[in-house]
């Protein structure tokens, strides 16, 4: 096994992590701030890619693609809150995931009805596709190192966003006490439609980030949203740290885990049962980690509350 | 106002005599579609149990339903192929014996429902939904990459499994199979409700912290809930397969598990016949709405959303003017 594999895995395993982070930083934000868990942020997810293809089918534009998939997703995500996710609010659990779960079959069968079942494709612009050799001689896709840029940029403006202007002091206030805020005069609800649009525009980006990897089509929210979980418990409901290390955590290991498991187990075993075996357990990995996770700190690593 | 009780004999006695009908009309796909409600409520009450009476939001039942249909997948796949079974150094013959195959989808689903309240138990709220939803999907994945047994395409099985006395491949007869097995879970569940375990359950939902003043253990409850819920969700698994003389990792799916929460909650949660009720109406949904649009999912979502947001009785509650259980 060459290190040159190694480190092309490892910034597989880190791509894969910031996409992550992108759909997990929404979901704790939104849990951590209005105490809601929403299955259709995958549906955003979805959303955004769509809204990429079908503007980039149109004009061509890979820039307009994204602005669109982050408008689109905002507003989508703006409106829900409005007409349904607002009733929600201090509801039991059980209410919210039935309640996101309807919008998850609304919005999944609604794309399919107006796009189809095909999957459509959203190509990566010239400027950005081909190769770099990195320091060290590896060739790398450079549209891959684009995301992980824009994901760990997207991370530090989501930090400097929380922990350094005014809108982020309310949304800790938020999380804090909630009838202490408004009472000082800060306009909750508007504050919970925007967090949520926020962390709406934030799955479309990924979404369309990813879509031009991977194929855009009905039900690709619903894995990642499963992954982000994943993620959020990991890494400690509410905490954006937390996700951020915790996406990293899951990318990594499940990308390493793909590719090292069989390899480690044909030291010992026949080839064609190692595989097996070793991809079996590969897929396991992210949630075999979780569980010990959970066993060591049953509220996640940087989680306060349970 | 309907009386609770009357609604369930309604309900028990309508089960019972449309697919009978059926068979006066020659109509067996009615009695398959029948079955098949029959086969999700047993999977829903079991569900319940968890849901209604333990308040334990479990977004991952597929896993038992699933393991309910792979323990009959492989048992039949051994015995159609006449090959032996290799586990743990013993070498075992499958089976066509339903009894059999019951038996064993109960066990295992009891067993990694233990293994699994046992993890997710000890968190709650929130981290009790997600983590239940990632162990479906682990076990989803794994099935996808074991080859061993189909992977992704699934196992096909070309005779329905026998049952003493009984031709299970006339629609009728295999009906009543499912339909006395549901009576019997029914009836265990009512059992469970009045007993004392099941009030100590139901005060374990409503306040941990006073079940625990008077020396009771919540988490313990709640796990020996947890396992019962998710055997029968398991004995429903084996029962779905051989209706289908199929099974794939689609019955991991986390659609599945949520599908069989929607079930609850169109009932009524916390209510005898709840997922019953549920479990007709959605199949009857999914038939005549899926042969008007094939769409019929937008209108799902719409139905459920409103029952969440304006009627969080279900059916049961519209009729009878009570509540739904707080979960």
């Amino acid at each position: 096994m060459s290190t040159l594999l190694i480190i092309e895995q490892v910034l597989n395993g880190l791509q894969f992590g910031v996409m992550l982070f992108l759909m997990a930083a929404g979901l704790t934000l939104i849990f951590g701030v209005m105490g809601l868990i929403n299955l259709a942020h995958g549906s955003l997810y979805m959303i955004g890619a769509f809204a990429a293809a079908a503007v980039a089918g149109a004009t061509g534009s890979f820039v307009l693609a994204l602005a669109a998939a982050l408008a689109v997703a905002a507003i989508a995500g703006a409106l829900i809150e409005i007409t349904v996710i607002r009733r929600l609010y201090g509801k039991a659990h059980l209410d919210q995931v039935l309640a996101t779960f309807a919008l998850i079959l609304i919005f999944s069968e609604g794309t399919r009805w107006l796009f189809g079942s095909f999957p459509l494709f959203l190509d990566i612009p010239d400027y950005l596709s081909g190769p770099v050799t990195l320091p060290g001689g590896i060739q790398y896709p450079l549209y891959r190192l684009t995301l992980i840029a824009v994901g760990l940029l997207v991370g530090l403006g989501l930090w400097v966003l929380i922990e350094r202007t005014r809108i982020g002091i309310q949304i800790r206030a938020g999380e804090n006490d909630r009838e202490m805020i408004a009472a000082l005069g800060v306009d909750i609800r508007l504050l919970y439609t925007l967090v949520f649009a926020i962390g709406a525009a934030l799955a479309g980006l990924a979404g369309a980030l990813v879509g031009a990897i991977q194929s855009v089509q009905v039900g690709m929210g619903e894995p990642v949203l499963i992954l982000a979980f994943v993620v959020i418990v990991i890494g400690g409901i509410g905490s954006i740290k937390g996700a951020f290390i915790g996406a990293l955590l899951v990318g990594l290991t499940d990308t390493l885990g793909g590719i090292f498991l069989p390899q480690f187990f044909k030291l010992f075993m026949e080839p064609g049962a190692a595989t097996q075996t070793g991809s079996a357990l590969a897929s396991m990995a992210i949630y075999i980690l979780m569980s010990l996770v959970l066993i060591w700190r049953p509220t996640g690593l940087f989680g306060a509350r349970a | 106002m309907i009386p609770e009780r009357l609604v369930n004999w309604i309900v028990f006695a309508g089960l019972l005599a449309f697919p009978l009908w059926a068979v006066v009309a020659d109509e067996p796909f009615t009695i398959t579609l029948v079955t098949r409600a029959v086969i999700l409520a047993i999977a829903a009450v079991g569900l319940n149990i968890a849901l209604g009476i333990g308040g334990l939001v479990s977004l991952g039942h597929a896993v038992f339903f699933g393991l309910g249909g792979y323990a009959m997948g492989i048992l039949a796949y051994h015995a159609q192929t006449y090959t032996s079974l290799d586990l743990f150094g013993m070498s075992l013959s499958g089976t066509k014996s339903m009894p059999i195959i019951w038996l064993v989808a109960v066990v295992v689903s009891a067993l990694a429902a233990w293994i699994i309240g046992l993890l997710s138990l000890r968190t709650s709220g929130v981290y009790f939904i997600m983590i239940t939803l990632a162990f479906g999907q682990m076990f989803y994945y794994f099935a996808i990459s074991w080859g061993t047994y189909g992977g992704e395409d699934g196992l096909s099985i070309y005779v329905r499994n026998g049952f003493p006395g009984l031709n299970t491949l006339v629609p009728i007869q295999f009906f009543g199979l499912c339909f006395a097995l549901l009576g019997i879970v029914l009836f265990l569940n009512a059992r469970l409700q009045s007993a004392p375990f099941g009030l100590a359950l139901n005060a374990a939902r409503q306040v941990p912290t006073r079940v625990e003043t008077v020396g009771l253990n919540p988490t313990r409850l709640k796990l020996v809930a947890f396992v019962i819920s998710g055997a029968i969700t398991g004995l429903a698994g084996a029962l779905f397969a051989d209706l289908n003389r199929f099974v794939s990792p689609t019955m991991f799916s986390w659609q599945l598990s949520g599908e069989l929460i929607v079930l609850i909650i169109i009932g009524g949660v916390g209510r005898l016949y709840g997922p019953v009720i549920g479990a007709c109406l959605f199949v009857a949904l999914e038939h005549w709405l899926g042969a008007v649009t094939e769409f019929w999912h937008v209108y799902l979502g719409l139905i459920l959303l409103a029952i969440v947001l304006f009627a969080r009785g279900g059916i049961i509650g519209l009729l009878t003017g009570k509540e739904g259980a707080y979960v």
